[in-house]
């Protein structure tokens, strides 16, 4: 078969059953594996357990949205992602045979990550093993199987089951990524919060050498096929993903039948395109999540914690978010700089994002499989007035896609005391811009390291005992300074000389100033590491 | 911010009603019920306020002793 050959991964004896570890991750995959390289290239050694030998198998996550790619860029990653992956913009939506809307995700220059790349997801996983392995500080154990979970005051005690023998491991810290069908999950009785669609999905992976442009392309109720939406994305390796709605009723073994899906792929792509049909199944879905992630000693991430459906591409970009969160968290804690209620923050900043994920998934899902009569009625009204006018057009929902959390309510924010008009606020990303250093164009995003300080202005003597990368950001370029040579770092971050803004390990705003102040980064700083602020002024001046 | 205005406005109110009841002839079940769901949305693009459509949705339940 096909574009793609799994590699199959060494299963190596376990010689310490019994052992203790600071870090075990459940699951290899997309998530897991992300948690695992974030960890590691902060020092930290990592225990990962799989029940595969490989990496993912048929048509899963497929959209890494720019955020992600950005987090990968952290990892070292990124660059491979864009070079490999089908960069898009822009997505068309058909009704009938008429296009009635269409939106460009980033029209915006100045940005080293574009608003999506496809790439298949076991090209992602492949790459964070490979990755992981070069840290040398992850052990990476195929066909270990989780079979049941202690989760203590002290430790999480678990048993896990390899070909050759059944053993026991504890671990400090428990990360649980293994999907939607979670082990630790059920060995917890933890149950999912949510709704299930009552809809059915057939989903085709095809081969086809097409000249077609790279967008994404979403239909209501297409000639092809009558009823039903569609939905198509290239991938990497002239590999196309095909969505068909099938309906409830529809019967998943017949609409498995090669022949069957044959023919509804040729209706969709017209009489004369040649293509290969790589990977078909039918899949339903559901748009729920526990109701906390953190669970003593055990943290839920990605689909073991949240589920959406998968119009959004807000699943895996989701997870790799988690991953983000949790990773400087856990390192800060191990190494004693925070205090065990940093990792409170997880529940306090991820549950708020996954339930943005859900609430856009849902109605997503709800536009696309109307629930009952009146629904299908103001769906079909939306598609008909959008044809004739562009106040419905963004009524038109198949799918709003994954755009990064933002943490507004966080606790380890410190909130605005100035005036702001726009910018970065606490609890968003980092937004990158084009910048030079030492003659060299770059990205801003590529600067930061640990917590950063973002200083607008010329390069200067800072105080001591700012445990702080301090980046000196300047519209002229001089010597010890980022060259914001296009002026746009400074219009993002609605920055002045003198703006200061501080950023989390995972590029998150902490806390933005107009003028500097070292108590007041110092306490902000202490804030976001969930440590008590009042030995401050003491530490910093 | 404005609220929903439950007052009479309507300049002619039976000539609106033979309106309404005319856009439906000829029109099945279903077509009848995506008219007033195309009639719905233009009229609420029309007020620009989805609060305001949120109390029309009130009091409309409301009306006929649905829960809110």
């Amino acid at each position: 078969m096909g574009t793609y050959t799994h590699p199959r991964y060494a299963i190596a004896p376990i010689c310490d059953a019994g052992a203790r570890h600071p870090i075990v991750i459940v699951g290899a995959g997309m998530v897991g594996l992300t948690a695992a390289l974030d960890l590691a290239r902060r020092g930290q050694r990592v225990v990962v357990l799989d029940d595969d030998d490989t990496v993912s198998v048929g048509s899963r996550a497929i959209c890494i949205s720019k955020r992600s790619l950005e987090i990968y860029a952290r990892l070292g990653i990124g660059q491979r992602l864009l070079n490999k992956g089908v960069t898009w913009n822009t997505g068309k939506v058909f009704f009938r045979d008429r296009l009635v809307y269409e939106f460009n995700l980033l029209p915006e220059a100045g940005h080293e990550f574009p608003a999506f790349v496809n790439l298949q997801q076991y090209y992602l996983e492949q790459w964070l093993v490979e990755a992981c392995a070069a840290t040398k500080l992850v052990g990476l154990r195929w066909k270990n199987r989780v079979v049941s979970v202690d989760n203590r005051t002290d430790g999480v005690t678990l048993s896990v089951e390899t070909p050759a023998q059944t053993y026991a491991l504890t671990a400090d810290w428990l990360l649980a990524c293994d999907g939607a069908h979670s082990a630790v999950r059920e060995s917890l009785g933890l149950e999912f919060t949510g709704k299930v669609f009552r809809d059915r999905f057939l989903i085709a992976d095809i081969v086809m050498h097409a000249d077609w442009p790279a967008e994404r392309r979403f239909w209501f109720d297409p000639p092809f096929h009558a009823g039903g939406s569609a939905l198509l994305h290239r991938q990497a390796d002239d590999v196309w993903r095909l969505d068909f709605q099938l309906g409830w009723d529809a019967d998943p073994d017949a609409e498995r039948d090669p022949e069957r899906v044959q023919a509804r792929v040729q209706a969709m792509l017209g009489p004369h395109e040649k293509f290969e049909i790589e990977w078909v199944s039918v899949y339903t879905f559901r748009c729920r999540r526990l109701e906390k992630f953190r669970h003593g000693r055990i943290f839920f991430l990605g689909d073991a914690a949240h589920q959406v459906s998968p119009f959004g591409a807000r699943g895996g970009n989701g997870g790799t978010q988690d991953a983000d969160n949790l990773g400087w968290k856990l390192d800060a804690v191990l190494r004693g700089i925070a205090p065990d209620s940093l990792l409170d923050s997880y529940d306090a900043e991820r549950i708020p994002a996954a339930d943005e994920n859900i609430l856009n998934s849902t109605r997503s899902t709800d536009f696309i499989t109307p629930k009952n009569d009146a629904a299908r009625a103001y769906r079909d009204a939306v598609l008909e007035l959008s044809a004739h006018y562009a106040f419905a057009r963004p009524l038109v929902n198949s799918g709003r896609l994954s755009r990064p959390a933002v943490l507004r309510d966080s606790p380890l924010n410190t909130p605005d005391e100035e005036r702001w008009d726009g910018g970065v606020p606490p609890g968003a990303p980092a937004v990158d811009a084009p910048v030079r250093h030492d003659g060299k164009d770059g990205w801003l995003l590529h600067h930061l390291e640990g917590f950063s300080l973002l200083l607008f202005g010329a390069p200067r003597e800072l105080p001591r005992g700012l445990d702080v990368r301090a980046i000196f950001v300047s519209p002229t370029g001089e010597a010890g300074a980022l060259h914001d040579y296009t002026g746009l770092a400074a219009t993002r971050y609605a920055a002045a000389p003198g703006t200061v803004i501080l950023l989390r390990p995972d590029q998150h705003v902490a806390a933005r100033w107009r003028r500097f102040d070292p108590v007041a980064i110092e306490h902000a700083r202490q804030n976001a590491l969930a440590l008590p602020t009042a030995m401050a002024k003491r530490m910093v001046g | 911010m404005s609220t929903l205005d439950t007052s009479p406005r309507l300049d002619d109110p039976d000539g609106l009603f033979e309106a309404l009841v005319e856009a439906h002839r000829d029109l099945d079940a279903d077509a009848s019920r995506r008219l007033d769901a195309r009639l719905v949305l233009l009229l609420a693009n029309h007020i620009g306020s989805v609060a305001i459509v949120r109390e029309a949705i009130a009091a409309a339940r409301a009306a006929a002793g649905e829960k809110p």
